[in-house]
């Protein structure tokens, strides 16, 4: 069995690999993460030269160059950045690495098509089991933990009625992520409850919200607007009637989908809603005390700060 | 009823008469409706081989017809003709006319993979869509769906530069699909958050949109990924009969001429 002590050491030191929608509209969710990397004292090497990992796009045009994007940046953080612990915030990337390394450890072809890519660019091949990727959740999860939350909060969320929000891409499907569902402690792929738990530490009162892993239709956001405008608007009006003010987000395509399409949904059907969206880390970032423009919250289009001005959160 | 009979029960199918007398029986009221005498005889028998050769239809051949990914679909809560079963259905038994006549919504599938995780046979519906989607357009049954033309965008920014740049992608989406760039609801984010937004902000979005984010060394990266989609095409092309697969084609001219240049 693998030293717990140990590991939470190793994680305290990882290669970071942003992604391309946290350089742009996701913004607020890398400088939240940053933010509270420094505040609690983690540190994180980002990937060097980095490039997109495929996301929900590429796999359309073919799978394998989007295995290619995802073997590409593990490499990089194995080579280049000498850190074997990838940790991606965004869904999307971490979903997609995960996949490429499922695929890299089952599939001959893919593993053959991935080699002569890797050559013909320039670059060492990546071949699974050389990295783990792991997502922000795990990372706060296993270096800080809910206890380490609990001291370091002091239970500064109270009063807080959050919606926990996880989407597709953390838990679907399944068979990529072998370290969940194995049993206590582990991560549920059809009830997840990592961010609940995090979120639960720093005193916020969590929802009973049943659409924790529904789909946004965030892959079809520009492509089919109507059908995503409709998926949203189900969302924010079930967690309004959870009881919820906040919707806790984790993934970058989400929280941009779900704030484009609240205001979507008004100009469109006439439909109001006025949950406030958050990055989960920023949410963690107000309780470790650190001011809502380092956490980039003036940056995201829901405007929450008036409301957290009310809870006496900034 | 067996989802194959589904397609029986529309209103060009049905025959009723209000009086109906039958070998001297009146049936009229309740048993005046009946369903016309249906003879298939157009079977598409390479329909199933052909969706198995692209990319995600792999493992359609596995499906027992449980239905578990229309009952888990994310889609079909909003549009009920959205049937991932009935589909599979129709393709492996080949009754292309019956699926051609869904042809129109196929493609808007959200991937979010619901199905894939109810599936007890691990077909991937979820591939399958995307697969039969890509069938559709590259058969020459519908033209280029929106979001094949945003994958393509996103692709195409990719093997050029490494990373994507979302403002790009949404310019140059609006632009291709003929859209005018300030959507109502666009000009209303923009208006809500223009104000709050800090000047560096605003210059990093503007450097970012002048200087491309881009990977150092990519360009070695960018040919092969180039040369390795070419190569993807051309065996679609084959898996589906030549001369029949026209956008393919039509694509892979556009790439050579590029490439030309």
């Amino acid at each position: 069995m693998v030293d717990v002590t140990e590991r939470a050491k190793q994680l305290r030191d990882v290669a970071y690999y942003p992604g391309c929608a946290l350089e742009g509209s996701g913004n607020g969710y890398d400088v939240s993460t940053r933010a509270i990397a420094y505040a609690l004292g983690l540190n994180l090497r980002d990937v060097k030269d980095w490039n997109c990992c495929g996301a929900m796009e590429v796999k359309n045009i073919d799978p394998k160059v989007q295995t290619y994007l995802s073997s590409r940046v593990l490499s990089q953080a194995v080579n280049k950045t000498k850190n074997n612990i990838v940790m991606a915030p965004c869904n999307g990337c971490y979903h997609n690495l995960k996949k490429a390394e499922y695929d890299l450890a089952h599939d001959e072809n893919s593993r053959e098509i991935i080699d002569k890519l890797s050559t013909k660019a320039g670059h060492q091949t990546y071949e699974a089991g050389q990295a783990e990727t792991i997502h922000a959740l795990d990372w706060i999860k296993e270096t800080i933990g809910e206890e380490g939350l609990r001291e370091r909060t002091k239970g500064k969320l109270a009063g807080l009625k959050i919606a926990n929000y996880y989407g597709c891409m953390y838990v679907r499907p399944r068979h990529i992520f072998p370290e969940k569902d194995q049993g206590p402690g582990s991560e549920s792929t059809s009830k997840p409850h990592f961010m609940d738990d995090l979120l639960s530490a720093a005193g916020a009162e969590n929802v009973e919200f049943p659409l924790k892993t529904a789909c946004c239709g965030g892959a079809h956001t520009l492509s089919d607007s109507d059908m995503s405008t409709k998926l949203v608007l189900n969302i924010l009006q079930a967690a309004e009637a959870s009881g919820a003010e906040v919707i806790a987000t984790e993934c970058p395509t989400c929280h941009s989908g779900l704030e484009m399409h609240q205001i979507r949904a008004e100009k469109r059907y006439g439909k109001k809603t006025n949950v406030r969206i958050l990055y989960f880390t920023q949410l963690l970032g107000l309780a470790l005390g650190i001011g809502p423009r380092k956490l980039g919250i003036h940056t995201n289009i829901s405007d929450s700060i008036d409301f957290l001005r009310e809870k006496g959160l900034t | 009823m067996p989802i194959h009979e589904k397609s029986l029960i529309r209103p060009e199918n049905i025959t009723s008469h209000d009086e109906l007398v039958i070998e001297g029986v009146d049936v009229s009221g309740h048993w005046s409706t009946f369903i016309e005498t249906r003879v298939i005889s157009d079977y598409n028998e390479e329909m199933e081989q052909e969706i198995a050769a692209l990319p995600g239809g792999e493992h359609i051949h596995r499906c027992w017809q449980c239905g578990s990914c229309t009952n888990s679909c994310t889609v079909h809560a909003i549009e009920p003709r959205f049937n991932p079963r009935y589909w599979i259905y129709l393709i492996r038994t080949g009754m292309e006319s019956e699926l051609l006549r869904d042809k129109d919504i196929i493609w808007q599938c959200v991937s979010c993979n619901k199905c894939t995780y109810a599936c007890p046979r691990d077909v991937v519906p979820e591939g399958v869509m995307k697969a039969t989607a890509h069938w559709l357009e590259m058969k020459g049954h519908v033209p280029e769906s929106p979001s094949m033309t945003f994958d393509k965008i996103f692709t195409e920014q990719i093997v050029e530069h490494g990373r994507i740049e979302d403002t790009k992608v949404l310019m140059q989406f609006m632009k291709r699909t003929n859209q005018p760039l300030m959507q109502d609801w666009l000009k209303q984010i923009v208006m809500n958050i223009g104000m709050r937004l800090p000047v560096k902000w605003g210059l990093r979005s503007a450097w970012n949109f002048v200087f491309h984010p881009r990977v150092s060394g990519w360009k070695k990266a960018g040919a092969a990924l180039e040369d390795y989609i070419n190569e993807v095409e051309q065996h679609h092309k084959s898996a589906l009969g030549d001369n029949k697969s026209k956008v393919a084609t039509d694509n892979a001219g556009q790439r050579q001429l590029r490439a030309a240049e």
